[in-house]
């Protein structure tokens, strides 16, 4: 199906959401509102979003410790995920889980992970289920570029690829892992290039155009879709944020570096694009904008608002009933 | 009833379940034609096709994810791990995933899985391929470790595990395999959590699963000739553990000796002597007595092997000095 431009204007929607989230949760964050910690993807929101709009109902998809975007990208309610920050009853996960465990699974995300690589099991074996149950859906696992030097990926990219499993293993290259660049961690350029070992079909994409990554990606899953097998994405994009929120030194990377990428913000050049085609004016992006402010407001007055998980429920949800 | 062995019962009930429920899937190592390591999975295969009797490469820790998602997704994988010692290979996924997926949701996700294990000592097969690590399981809350020693609850637990929406340790002694019991003809199950009387008994308890169950009956029936009525608690289940019948049975008699094969140090033994001390102390007539697997790997030469785990000789010896108390 190709990019309509209601489908644009949502794409762009529900990136302008993630951010101004984002931003938002890192405010919090500083303001000693929240507890725990946080891994934000400010920079990421076309590699992610574009990639989850792609799917159709009953597809699936797992996330990582960066997980956010990804979660309004798969169409998770902001007030949920706001209120899982804060901890309360009314989360996403009812404030057992927090920032790095995220799920909806009515929505189709299958479950954030705290460990790196850990969606890699769980999303080869919900395309398992698929496969099995001719579900004519497709997995969409996401993962960062430090995952794939973990065993896990290795084996699951070739059990996927020896059972034609219906699995698209999204690689977010953001170039560190933590404080790790790949130039470091591994000796090759390309992630992509991973995938020829295991006999899996791979592309690599611009992470930061929302249009391409739509576009290709959808191309991708449509392959996966008819039972060809899984396939790798390598989507190029960069971390604006810090790792997490302990990370405000960031004596890794030089400003310059993160000026370069900052130019090349996935949410200005969408709005350049629909501006440029036509798709929207200035008017109707301000007041796209001016909406999900005032959505975000009520989505964090909603967590405020709501009361804390009970003590009584602690060992509640240990087992499944 | 009818008499079969451990394995066979373990097979039944794997049949069964799959004939009965078509979300039950099979995977692991060489368990289709080859039959499985120790021939649990025999001709299954052939009964149900390889889309569900389902060999996979040597990829432990993809093997246990990719089933934690399949249940995620609504299937019932029951994967076999080709001997215990490999679930050091899967701990992540089962540890990290399968165990908190409930407890992280808030219930709205669950992982109805069974991990075989064939476990412990007593082949040959020296450090790498013998031990018993069930004490490790039972530290995950969100586990469930059952431990069944003989064919009747092999069978019993089994169907119960399958059954269950929780990921199940499932562990199997290896020197049970060709064990011979009576299993009913019909539909049953054993219910998880609940510990067994197998032998009742007046001067002490003995607290064991697995196979030393077996060695203590055999101490057991030595022992009466002494003039000393053992108890023995089969506990069936690890993890939840039934609190009620251990301490029931202890201050009935007064004494307790625990034993299995697995090493002392950080044994499941430790945790029910804790709890003897917590629960029945009073009616304690003698400190409580661990006989446990010594805090050695398993060594290859076969006298050496016998020494690391208490044997009928052992467990004799032990329940005599601690009537002596």
């Amino acid at each position: 199906m190709s990019l309509t431009n209601e489908k644009t204007i949502n794409m762009y929607t529900k990136m302008v959401t993630a951010r101004l989230m984002e931003e938002m949760i890192g405010e919090l964050f500083a303001e000693g509102m929240l507890h725990g910690t946080t891994h934000l993807g400010i920079g990421q929101e076309a590699s992610a979003i574009a990639a989850c709009m792609t799917l159709q109902e009953g597809d699936k998809i797992t996330l990582t410790h960066r997980n956010h975007v990804g979660c309004i990208g798969i169409g998770m309610e902001l007030k949920y995920i706001m209120a899982e920050m804060f901890g309360k009853e009314t989360g996403a996960c009812s404030g057992f889980g927090g920032s790095m465990h995220l799920v909806d699974v009515e929505k189709g995300n299958l479950g954030a992970n705290g460990i790196v690589g850990g969606g890699l099991g769980i999303a080869t074996g919900a395309a398992l289920k698929m496969k099995y149950k001719k579900d004519n859906n497709v997995v969409l696992c996401f993962l960062g570029d430090g995952a794939t030097n973990e065993g896990l990926f290795h084996e699951a990219m070739n059990l996927a690829s020896i059972w034609k499993l219906p699995v698209v293993f999204y690689v977010e290259n953001n170039g560190y892992a933590v404080s790790m660049p790949t130039e470091r961690s591994m000796n090759i350029r390309d992630i992509e290039k991973r995938a020829e070992g295991y006999g899996m079909r791979s592309i690599i994409l611009d992470g930061n155009n929302a249009i391409d990554v739509y576009n290709m990606t959808f191309s991708a899953v449509q392959y996966v879709r008819e039972g060809n097998g899984p396939m790798l994405i390598e989507s190029k994009t960069y971390r604006i944020s810090g790792h997490s929120r302990n990370d405000t030194e960031q004596r890794y990377r030089d400003s310059q570096e993160v000026e370069q990428w900052s130019a090349k913000c996935p949410i200005k050049r969408l709005e350049e694009y629909m501006l440029k085609n036509n798709i929207a004016d200035e008017e109707m992006l301000k007041d796209i904008n001016a909406q999900v402010t005032q959505e975000l407001k009520e989505a964090i007055l909603f967590s405020q608002n709501s009361i804390e998980p009970d003590v009584e429920d602690l060992q509640r949800y240990v087992y499944a009933k | 009833m009818k008499e079969i062995t451990y394995k066979e019962a373990l097979r039944e009930a794997l049949s069964e379940e799959m004939t009965r429920d078509e979300n039950v899937i099979l995977m692991g190592e060489d368990i289709g034609l080859y039959g499985g390591n120790f021939q649990v999975t025999q001709d299954l295969v052939l009964q149900f096709g390889e889309e569900r009797v389902m060999d996979t490469p040597l990829s432990e820790a993809v093997i246990a994810g990719c089933a934690t998602g399949a249940a995620m997704s609504g299937l019932r994988p029951v994967v076999e791990v080709m001997f215990s010692d490999f679930v050091t290979l899967m701990m992540d996924n089962l540890v990290n995933q399968a165990a908190k997926q409930s407890f992280m949701s808030a219930g709205k996700v669950s992982v109805p899985l069974v991990v075989r294990l064939p476990v412990g000592c007593g082949t040959g097969a020296a450090a790498q391929h013998s031990q018993s690590l069930e004490a490790w399981m039972c530290h995950v809350p969100g586990l469930k470790v059952v431990f069944p020693s003989n064919p009747y609850e092999a069978k019993g637990l089994m169907k119960a595990a399958i059954r269950d929406n929780n990921p199940i340790i499932f562990c199997e002694h290896k020197m049970l395999y060709n064990a011979v019991g009576n299993v009913p003809e019909d539909d049953y199950v054993i219910q998880i959590g609940q510990a067994n009387v197998m032998k009742k008994g007046a001067h002490l308890s003995i607290i064991t699963y697995g196979y030393s169950v077996q060695k203590c009956l055999q101490a057991a029936m030595q022992l009466k000739t002494r003039g000393i009525d053992a108890e023995i608690i089969d506990l069936r289940t690890l993890l939840p553990l039934d609190e009620k019948t251990i301490i029931d049975s202890v201050k009935k008699t007064g004494r307790a000796l625990i034993v299995h094969d697995a090493v002392r140090t950080g044994g499941v033994g430790g945790e029910i002597a804790a709890l003897i001390a917590e629960k029945a102390f009073p009616y304690l007539k003698a400190p409580v007595v661990r006989l446990a697997g010594k805090d050695v790997p398993i060594p290859f030469n076969k006298k050496l092997e016998q020494a690391a785990v208490p044997q009928v000789a052992d467990i004799k010896k032990a329940a005599e000095r601690l009537m002596r108390k």
